[in-house]
């Protein structure tokens, strides 16, 4: 098998204030892959994240993405690589037009002139956003918010789309949608939620991450029909619904 | 969401000013700014011709009058000046109608008024033809360093967001009962404001993530540099040159 899109192992870190988030943890995603990363809160689900991309640095183990080690010297490559979607959209739209926005990524790695328009036209097509793109962000809903976050994020070409909660503080119609837009893209998956519906319709596999490690890894329908696996992580199903 | 810094002043439109590049405008504007009040005091004709000028562009961008007007109230303070003067300053004294004023105060009112209504009327042809983020670019290609192009741009982009948060603060305050009546209601509001604060502190870390995560280094790219013809600089500069055949004129005679 080729090498993993994201392969890490061993990681463990702990904040500066001596909080240990995680505990060696062993993750590998191949290419085309929809993986949910399950977990309560302070699971270190976004510890891990941050891991991903370089902005934290693993205390222990090591990070990799399509064989690039993330360490300082190739950062922009890595961010290249992996492209993280966070959980406010108003965090992740900071310039003045949807345009400038989704430009801002390619921009940064060095696109100009017709490339980098085709870049954010190609990006903002994929999310249904096309004529959106000279409104400022404030202007929009909360779900084309989301959506033009994650153009933001596919306009660098990613070989990982992370999504942070992808569903949250979404209506049921717009969370539908955004399942059928996330369902569309042709992308290796990696999303962080507490949503397990959404993991179940998404992702054909499931990690739950626990107390900084992973505690289980398998076909998504199978670890969310184990209700004691759940219950141990402080996880359930929805009332209701039943495995 | 409550209002946004900088949608109420822009007006879309597509006249001869709108078409302008920011930069030019913003030049345009400064160099005006400058002539107009190193006009002489005594100079009232020419301050004149200089107010005629503010008009007609105003006039060119065919914002509507009302809009224009409303603008003009940042002009207050110096029309209550303006007022004030020929009542307090001395000098020889001159009777309009009931009341006797000094002659240097009236004049110096009169002067202070028109250069301020010329200026202010300008900065508002140049605010309402001009988005936000059109300045910010300007900003950026006239070489205002990096890190204050920034502060504005992302202050346009989350006074609304942070403005709405202070709106459910004040709303969740409000539902448990609290009325600020005293002055005892103050530590309450001033805790208030503190988290505010610190929300908007911790947005700003969330943020910076955000941009460090899409390869951001520390420059904002520009992707879209603005260009500008000779004729547009041309226009741009037309104001500040008639400003400045005024000045000369004044000067010489």
């Amino acid at each position: 098998m080729s090498a993993p899109v994201l392969d890490i192992r061993g990681l463990a870190f702990a904040y500066p204030d001596g909080h240990q988030a995680l505990f060696g943890v062993d993750l590998h995603v191949h290419r085309g892959e929809r993986v949910a990363l399950l977990g309560p809160n302070g699971a270190g689900k976004t510890t891990l994240v941050l891991h991903l991309n370089g902005i934290l640095t693993a205390g222990a183990g090591s990070v990799s993405v399509s064989g690039l080690p993330v360490e300082s010297g190739n950062h922009l490559e890595i961010r290249r690589r992996v492209g993280i979607v966070f959980q406010d959209p108003d965090d992740q739209l900071f310039m003045p037009t949807v345009r400038d926005d989704v430009a801002f990524g390619p921009a940064n790695l060095g696109l100009r002139g017709a490339e980098l328009d085709a870049r954010v036209e190609s990006a903002l097509a994929a999310v249904g956003m096309s004529e959106f793109a000279d409104r400022a962000p404030h202007h929009l809903s909360f779900g084309q918010r989301r959506r033009v976050a994650i153009a933001t994020v596919l306009a660098m070409e990613p070989e990982i789309l992370v999504l942070d909660e992808p569903s949250s503080n979404l209506d049921p119609t717009t969370r539908r949608e955004l399942a059928e837009l996330i369902q569309s893209l042709d992308v290796t998956l990696l999303m962080v939620t507490h949503d397990l519906a959404f993991a179940l319709q998404l992702c054909e596999r499931a990690v739950i991450l626990s107390d900084g490690i992973v505690a289980a890894d398998g076909p998504t329908r199978a670890i969310l029909e184990d209700a004691d696996l759940l219950g141990r992580h402080r996880l359930e199903l929805p009332w209701g619904f039943s495995g | 969401m409550g209002g946004q810094l900088g949608d109420h002043l822009h007006v879309e439109g597509d006249s001869p000013v709108h078409r302008l590049p920011a930069h030019v405008k913003l030049i345009g504007l400064v160099v005006f700014v400058l002539l107009v009040v190193a006009l002489p005091r005594d100079a009232h004709l020419a301050r004149a011709a200089t107010l005629a000028v503010a008009v007609i562009v105003v006039a060119l961008t065919r914002v509507p009058v009302r809009h224009v007007l409303s603008r003009l109230v940042v002009e207050t303070p110096f029309v209550v000046f303006a007022v004030v003067l020929p009542f307090v300053a001395t000098g020889p004294r001159t009777t309009i109608g009931p009341v006797t004023v000094s002659r240097p105060g009236l004049e110096a009112g009169l002067a202070l008024l028109v250069t301020a209504t010329t200026s202010v009327l300008m900065a508002v042809a140049f605010a309402t033809t001009t988005s936000s983020r059109d300045l910010v670019r300007a900003l950026q290609h006239l070489h205002v360093p990096d890190r204050l192009v920034q502060i504005l741009a992302f202050m346009v982009r989350y006074l609304g967001v942070v403005g709405s948060q202070a709106q459910r603060m004040k709303v969740a305050r409000e539902s448990r009962g609290f009325a600020p009546r005293s002055v005892r209601s103050w530590p309450v509001i001033a805790t208030s404001a503190g988290a505010l604060f610190i929300r908007s502190y911790e947005r700003g870390e969330r943020v910076h993530l955000a941009m460090m995560s899409r390869g951001y280094t520390g420059r904002m790219p520009v992707t879209d540099p603005l260009r500008a013809t000779p004729t547009q600089w041309g226009h741009g500069l037309l104001p500040g040159a008639l400003a400045l055949v005024t000045l000369v004129a004044v000067v010489v005679s």
